[in-house]
């Protein structure tokens, strides 16, 4: 009963989003309240529906129903708890039925706190949430139904790909698609603004904490991915511009630049039209990463199950969301009322030169990412872009976009000194300077541009504290008032610095790591010792262990460094169920730097193949995009700039506007 | 019956979501209002100058700027247009209320698979009477004697699941694997018996023969093998011998042994009564009398046992066998009224009361 009713309240989601998608639109259209308002018990009702079938496919994995597809082809018996619950979303049709549940989360959101939403426009959002949602649902059901029932069931699961049996399959995928679903919200809103011919300053305010919202999961989610990646692949990579992370990235990089050019038109009414260009742009992205992973185009650890009728699908909703908003943007758009005049040296003429850079980057991780691809299916040769093409395009691009990062927030409004802004940046030029001689000093060795990237980090870094020193008065007025300034500062402006320090302390974990990693490949035997950077790791023993549906081999290490002593257990496990075998990284963190040990096949004579690195600030790489989003977090809470509601009481929480 | 009862409700809270706001009136005022934002704005500017984040030239024209699109703002919520549509409110309403069950309803008649329960993976290992989850279990099961073949528990476990099965030649080796290591008895050898029957299609084989005649050799009462035996004779023509075999077991056996209607719908296919038991010598004797002397003599049997059971009324067998005599002769009365003497001689033995109770109610008569 479990599996029907949850099969059948997707159904009845199903038809919740289809009225939802077409009654309030026609109530709109002829002025109708009680019809717009249909729009928001339907998106509640919807969420509703999904939540409960949500639940009864994770009841169904929690106890083990075998005779429902789904379960049988991604659970076992003897599988963890934790890892059944998570195995709900490891797994082609449970991933999208999260997709969907996210979707309409944020359709129940908006229903429920967008209580200061003009009726229209609200009506209008959630109508379009409902053409998404409508197309997802039958995507679901059709193609990929998690409800599919076996008439005998069998008495055991095939288990899930061993690889996902971590605990960041609790937290990755659920972030990643509160970040890409999230950005529906801006598509919606952009497309109910183009239908509705009608866009102000008052729009932007609505959509930001929206988008905020969305990118700071994503950049959570981006990053909660890239360090799994680190310690469970087993080769201690990060980012392998492999084309599902690009796919997660291309919306990354349109969204920063959404938020940017989002702060313009809110505070100045200008760039209206490229902001709804972005929104579309954004949520495009968005579906295309999940065409990207979902297609079975291409093959990876998030492809789960091929399928040509899903691709031909996900095609046909790429097309008709991507191609019609764009069309309806080049039909509308026009009709938008252009506003807000600026000086191109000011804020609004830095953040369109930040747009300007990220969207280029955007554009080149997208060319990257989709032209091999396109050169497969026309001519069928196989071409890799890797990390050499990212490298040279990529980077070039994000060099004079870090190094305008400090100017930004010091440039006023509409008529900016750039001279002024650039004497109140010496002190932080300097300490980048510094930065980069005592470098050039200390070491030797890699690549002559990491100092210098160093430098450009700290001065990223030193440029947004220069803003924090500037604001507060820090140096001029007393320390006491400083203070006080200090605190009675928005959080907007405190999101500002967090976020851009971030992107410095990422740079430079990212230019230690990939310059000055050291690594000692070898097969090593009971009591052998390597030494990598000055740590003498000691092979102790090798032991066998049953775990609850794997094997384990452990080698246990003794890490001395001087007198100091530290023992590593890294591990093979092997998985009879699916036959596979995964590797357990043994990490010992020393400050931010990590001592890396992975575990290779073993020899007929008892040695076994081992991989150590010490990584040096490795740590920073994940620390900056964690430091950027609680810069959003802080941005979101600040209440100052809510949008007059009515009872301040009832307020909505989800709409205050960031800095 | 339940589930149809959760879509029903599912179903109502789906239509009620759509129904609700369409039967508010729509006195409720439309939503937030872009002034506010545009004030906000204003006191933002007054906040940034203060801040020296704007200068004070800019922040005048951004103050204009504002308060221009602040009038036109507060003017185009004046001229906006509301009203009550009853027509398409209507059409709403019968969309959800009709629409919306059909369409859902037969969606997920061609996807779901409403007969089909749960299969919870705990219940299934505890009742394990489905048909696919005990294919599975043998198949782990076999793979466990695969490496210890000399686990003579695990084939006596296993034997009879084999044959119920209908997997008949690896129930006949699992038997004779537990014959082997478990230990010989009448019940394996008859079990072996009925499974060689079972692989010949029914038909018990010399060899199978064998086995039923070992187990007689060890156990004379076995029942099964003794079935079996019947069974075989009948199958080689021996009627008689036949009912012979199984109306002894009928004589010797417990009242309450479950096998007893089985012999008797046996002794009827070989044209034997199954009750009163009578010997081999009597039956013959009765096959050439004419009808009356026939009559005369089953009425000669059956007062002996009357007689018999006046003296004795302990056997509960007996009592039933008399009534059951008196019902087939026509005598209700005398039927019943035995009935009540059989009350009467049991009536101080609860667990003799008991037997008798539910023979008669197998026969018919209100016990």
């Amino acid at each position: 009963m479990i599996a029907e009713a949850g099969h059948y309240a997707l159904v009845l989601a199903l038809a919740l989003a289809l009225i939802q998608s077409t009654v309030p639109i026609a109530g709109a259209r002829w002025g109708d309240h009680a019809l717009m308002n249909v729009a928001r018990s339907t998106a509640l009702a919807q969420l509703l529906f999904v939540g409960a079938s949500f639940t009864a496919l994770t009841m169904l994995h929690v106890v083990s129903d075998f005779s429902v597809v789904n379960v049988f082809e991604n659970s076992h018996s003897a599988k963890p708890l934790l890892y059944k619950i998570t195995g709900v979303w490891g797994n082609h049709e449970g991933s999208m039925l999260l997709w969907v549940l996210i979707l309409a989360l944020f359709g129940g959101l908006v229903a429920a706190f967008g209580n200061n939403l003009p009726l229209s426009l609200r009506a209008h959002v959630l109508a379009v949430q409902g053409w998404i949602a409508g197309a997802f649902y039958l995507f679901i059901l059709v193609t990929s139904n998690p409800f599919q029932r076996i008439a005998s069931p069998p008495i055991e699961g095939r288990d899930l790909n061993p690889v996902l049996q971590d605990i960041g399959l609790a937290v990755h995928p659920p972030m990643l698609y509160l970040g890409y679903v999230g950005f529906s919200i801006s598509f919606s809103f952009a497309v109910a603004a183009l239908i509705e011919g009608r866009i102000d300053a008052a729009w932007a305010r609505w959509v930001r904490p929206w988008t905020l919202m969305a990118w700071i999961f994503l950049t959570l989610g981006i990053a909660m991915g890239s360090y799994w990646a680190y310690y469970e692949l087993g080769w201690g990579g990060w980012w392998f511009w492999d084309p599902v992370e690009n796919a997660s990235l291309m919306p990354w990089l349109a969204g920063t630049a959404l938020l940017h050019s989002a702060v313009v038109m809110e505070k100045r009414n200008a760039l209206k039209v490229w902001t709804i260009l972005l929104s579309i742009l954004t949520f495009s992205l968005s579906l295309l990463g999940t065409f990207l992973v979902r297609s079975g185009v291409l093959t990876s650890v998030h492809a789960f199950a091929t399928d040509p009728a899903r691709g031909v699908f996900i095609l046909l909703i790429l097309c008709l969301f991507i191609g019609g908003s764009l069309s309806l943007y080049a039909w509308r758009a026009s009709t938008l009322k252009q506003g807000g005049l600026f000086a191109p040296i000011s804020r609004e003429g830095a953040l369109v030169l930040n747009n300007l850079f990220l969207t280029s980057a955007c554009a080149t991780v997208f060319i990257g990412t989709l032209y091999p691809l396109a050169l497969e299916v026309l001519t069928g040769d196989k071409i890799s872009v890797g990390a050499p093409f990212f490298n040279l395009t990529f980077g070039p691009l994000f060099v004079p976009l870090l190094l305008a990062v400090p100017f930004g927030p010091l440039l006023a409004w509409k008529r900016g000194d750039l001279f002024g802004a650039a004497q109140r940046l010496t002190a932080a030029g300097v300490v980048g300077l510094v930065a980069i001689a005592v470098l050039f000093a200390w070491t030797h060795g890699g690549a002559t541009l990491a100092p210098l990237a160093i430098g450009l980090a700290v001065f990223v870094i030193a440029g947004a504290i220069t803003d924090l020193a500037e604001r507060i008065g820090l140096f001029r007025v007393p320390f006491t008032s400083a203070i006080a300034r200090a605190r009675g500062l928005p959080r907007a402006t405190w999101g500002t610095v967090f976020a851009h320090a971030g992107m410095g302390v990422a740079l430079i974990g990212i230019v230690c790591e990939t310059t000055w990693n050291s690594e000692y490949i070898g097969t090593m035997k009971p009591n052998d010792v390597a030494t990598v950077a000055g740590y003498q790791l000691k092979l102790d023993e090798i032991t066998q262990r049953q775990g609850p549906n794997f094997r384990e081999m452990i080698a246990q290490f003794t890490v001395r460094d001087g007198e100091t002593l530290q023992v590593m257990t890294p591990s093979k496990r092997n998985f009879t169920t699916r036959g596979s075998s995964t590797t357990e990284a043994a990490l010992l963190t020393r400050g931010a730097s990590q001592l890396y040990i992975s575990l290779g096949d073993t020899n007929a004579d008892g040695a076994i193949a081992v991989r150590i690195y010490h990584k040096p600030l490795v740590l920073l790489i994940w620390w900056g995009p964690v430091l950027m989003a609680f810069g959003g977090l802080l941005s979101l809470s600040d209440r100052r700039l809510r949008v007059g509601a009515p009872k301040p009481a009832k307020a909505a929480r989800a709409l205050q506007p960031a800095e | 019956m339940t589930l149809w009862f959760v879509f029903a409700l599912m179903t109502v809270a789906a239509i009620f979501a759509v129904l609700w706001p369409l039967s508010r009136s729509s006195s409720a005022k439309g939503g937030g209002s872009e002034t506010a934002v545009y004030k906000d704005q204003l006191a933002e500017i007054d906040r940034d100058v203060a801040a020296g984040l704007i200068g004070v030239a800019e922040a005048e024209a951004a103050r204009v700027e504002i308060g221009r699109r602040l009038l036109a703002a507060a003017e185009g919520e004046r001229d906006l247009p509301s009203g009550a549509n009853l027509g398409l409110r209507r059409a709403s309403a019968i969309l959800a209320l009709i629409g919306l069950p059909i369409a859902a309803v037969t969606f997920y008649l061609s996807l779901g698979s409403p007969r089909l329960g749960d299969f919870p993976l705990a219940s299934r290992v505890r009742t394990a009477d489905a048909n696919q989850p005990i294919e599975n279990m043998v198949a782990q099961v076999e793979a466990h004697l695969e490496k210890n073949p000399t686990d003579g528990r695990g084939w006596t476990v296993l034997a009879p699941v084999l044959a119920r099965l209908g997997r008949f030649d690896d129930a006949v080796r699992a038997y004779r694997n537990a014959i082997n290591y478990a230990g010989d008895s009448a019940e394996r050898r008859s079990d072996l018996g009925e499974v060689l029957a079972g692989a010949a299609g029914g038909v018990v084989t010399a060899e199978a023969k064998a086995e039923f005649e070992r187990a007689v050799a060890q156990n004379a009462d076995e029942p099964k093998a003794n079935y079996f035996l019947g069974l075989a004779a009948e199958q080689d023509g021996r009627q008689a011998d036949a009912a012979a075999i199984w109306q002894g077991m009928l004589a010797k056996a417990p009242a309450d042994a479950p096998w007893r209607p089985l012999l008797q719908s046996a002794l009827a296919r070989v044209g034997a009564p199954a009750a009163p038991a009578v010997s081999g010598d009597a039956m013959a004797a009765a096959k050439d009398m004419n009808e009356d002397d026939r009559n005369a003599m089953i009425r000669g049997m059956v007062d002996r046992l009357a007689t018999r059971l006046k003296q004795n009324g302990d056997d509960v067998e007996g009592w039933l066998r008399l009534v059951r005599a008196y019902m087939v002769m026509g005598e209700r009365d005398k039927a019943v009224s035995t009935l009540t003497e059989a009350r009467q001689a049991v009536g101080s033995d609860a667990e003799r009361l008991r037997q008798l109770n539910d023979g008669l109610k197998k026969l018919g008569l209100d016990g």
